[in-house]
């Protein structure tokens, strides 16, 4: 003990350099853990969090009953299992660009394909909004131009997702390939002689070395994916919906919002919450084991 | 037959850019009925002009510059502190502190309780709420620890000791000089976040001159959409056309300022995935 304090006492300067981003973290991210605990309670705005009643696992079993149930899980696994096909896209570009040669088609190949990764959400769904606009938008006047009616992308419940996936995918797979690139030009250059000497095709060098290569940061990248399953961001989705594709487009995220800040039930809405939270928890360690007992690659 | 699937790529990405680009030069009538392709057609300023006339923008752009500008250095501060504290051997307690940390990349109290705090601390509805509650970034945090730890060398630090150097003079004197590729990354990273986030502001802020630009674009470019595309008649098919064309040049003004800013700086975002990537 004294040894201890007296180890801290001697670094105290480090201790003062953690202390703001400690406090912070004890205020706005350890309190509201606390906070959980009305998704148990029948939370009254008057009697706070301690004080409230105790409800037991009633607002679970509210969710589970109501008929959002069914559809917000169904819409963020479709959501989420889709965006995890497109998972190897940034792996492929980035050995699409590896494979360049020419360096000045490379940086500027490379400086417009991260470009959208900067525009903000907002803007994004904005520029869906108007370029996807089967009326006087840029697919509606290409359709005209094949004499074809234009589907109305933005207003479908059964195309939400492939609209939300396949943005998605034309707005970050550049960024994301950057990793995938920083692996890649850790590859000693003597193997691609070595290969060269052998007689390897371009093909079996992208096979036999630059994949191997790329497996430890695509599994860490994917054991990391599957622990946000369930976690579909708010952000794109509450944006992008509305009346027409509600059916294809509410999902946990938004639905703990509708219900939470805009109908004020506190507690039904966190219970939701600490559902899903609880079951992207389990995947997370569910598929680190499997990582683990697979190959050498986990997180922990 | 590699370029040509890289040209295509490039056609892709660039292509809708370039569209509204184009469009935000052009008579709205010409975007609406597919003559504008390649150029403009009917070139008009119509649409920045119409831009002027909405204060509101140019209110959430001062806001977004501050909240950018402040929450940034908080951040900075912050986290970086706090990475360069858990990577000295010398913190007591290393291990737990460090999980700590990272336990709330995994798991938090989601937005009702969050929510509650804000509103306990008297935050709900003020100029703080954006840049101070959700300054710490675990992330940035792991990636600079990485970086004080592999990239500068102990030996600084025993030579520090020996003139006398206590933690914080070493911190400021010698180690945040020789940390501007982490710093400058983090700075940026924080920034572009800042610059594009919106979710905070619709949770907690109510008072429309708080509203960063995000949310202003918000009303302009979605919300806006629905209604607009109801009216009928001659002065709503006006009103809408111009409304369109105020939606190119809006989009265009708030993503300049990113757009100009980044290619200069991408050399230090590749690095800093290149840093990141060192350890996982």
């Amino acid at each position: 003990m004294q040894r201890s304090l007296g180890r801290i006492g001697k670094n105290w300067g480090l201790y003062l350099l953690l202390l703001p981003a400690v406090v912070l973290l004890i205020c706005f991210t350890y309190k509201p853990m606390y906070g959980v605990i009305i998704a148990f309670k029948d939370y009254s705005p008057a009697l706070g969090i301690s004080d409230s009643p105790w409800a037991g696992f009633k607002y679970f079993e509210k969710y589970f009953h109501s008929y959002q149930f069914s559809n917000t899980i169904k819409n963020t696994l479709v959501i989420s299992l889709y965006s995890f096909v497109t998972f190897p896209i940034p792996i492929m570009f980035a050995l699409l660009v590896n494979q360049m040669r020419v360096n000045r088609f490379k940086r500027v190949f490379q400086t417009v394909t991260y470009m959208p990764h900067f525009i903000s959400t907002v803007v994004i769904v904005g520029l869906m909004l108007i370029l996807l606009s089967p009326g006087n938008g840029l697919i509606g006047n290409i359709y005209r131009l094949f004499g074809a009616e234009a589907p109305n992308l933005m207003g479908s419940g059964a195309l939400f997702s492939s609209v939300y996936v396949w943005s998605d995918v034309w707005q970050h797979t550049g960024w994301d390939s950057i990793i995938y690139l920083a692996a890649l030009s850790a590859v000693d250059p003597s193997l691609y002689e070595a290969a060269t000497v052998d007689g390897a095709s371009r093909w079996q060098k992208i096979r036999f070395i630059d994949i191997p290569m790329l497996m430890p940061t695509a599994i860490t990248l994917l054991i990391l994916r599957v622990g946000g399953l369930l976690g579909v961001g708010f952000e794109k989705v509450y944006l992008m919906q509305n009346n027409l594709n509600i059916t294809g487009s509410e999902v946990i995220s938004t639905y703990v919002y509708k219900i939470g800040l805009l109908s004020a039930q506190y507690s039904f809405s966190s219970a939701i919450n600490l559902f899903n939270t609880v079951i992207n928890f389990i995947l997370l360690i569910l598929v680190n084991w499997i990582a683990r007992r697979n190959s050498e690659h986990s997180l922990w | 037959m590699l370029y040509v699937w890289a040209a295509i790529v490039l056609l892709v990405v660039m292509y809708p850019l370039y569209f509204i680009i184009i469009a935000s030069f052009s008579d709205p009538s010409a975007v609406g009925n597919g003559k504008v392709w390649l150029y403009p057609k009917g070139f008009t300023f119509d649409g920045y002009q119409e831009l002027l006339k909405h204060s509101n923008i140019w209110v959430g752009y001062k806001n977004t510059i501050l909240y950018t500008v402040i929450g940034t250095m908080i951040g900075l501060v912050v986290n970086i502190s706090a990475a360069f504290a858990l990577s000295r051997k010398e913190l007591f307690g290393r291990k737990t502190i460090t999980l700590f940390f990272i336990f709330t990349m995994f798991f938090n109290g989601g937005l009702i309780p969050t929510f509650l705090t804000i509103r306990d601390f008297h935050m709900y509805d003020t100029f703080l709420v954006m840049v101070l509650p959700f300054s710490v970034a675990v992330f940035d945090i792991i990636v600079a620890r990485t970086f004080f730890q592999s990239s500068i060398p102990n030996d600084l630090w025993e030579a520090a000791q020996i003139d006398g150097c206590g933690h914080l003079r070493y911190y400021t004197l010698v180690v945040l000089p020789l940390s501007k590729a982490v710093i400058s990354v983090l700075a940026l990273w924080m920034a572009v976040g800042h610059w594009n986030s919106y979710f905070n502001a619709l949770i907690y802020l109510q008072n429309k001159d708080l509203y960063p630009l995000q949310l202003i674009l918000r009303d302009i470019l979605i919300t806006n959409s629905m209604q607009s595309a109801m009216g009928t008649g001659e002065a709503a098919q006006i009103a809408m056309r111009l409304a369109n064309l105020l939606r190119y040049s809006v989009i265009i003004v708030s993503t300049i300022p990113i757009m100009c800013f980044y290619p200069m700086v991408q050399k230090y975002f590749n690095q800093g995935v290149m840093i990141g990537a060192v350890k996982s």
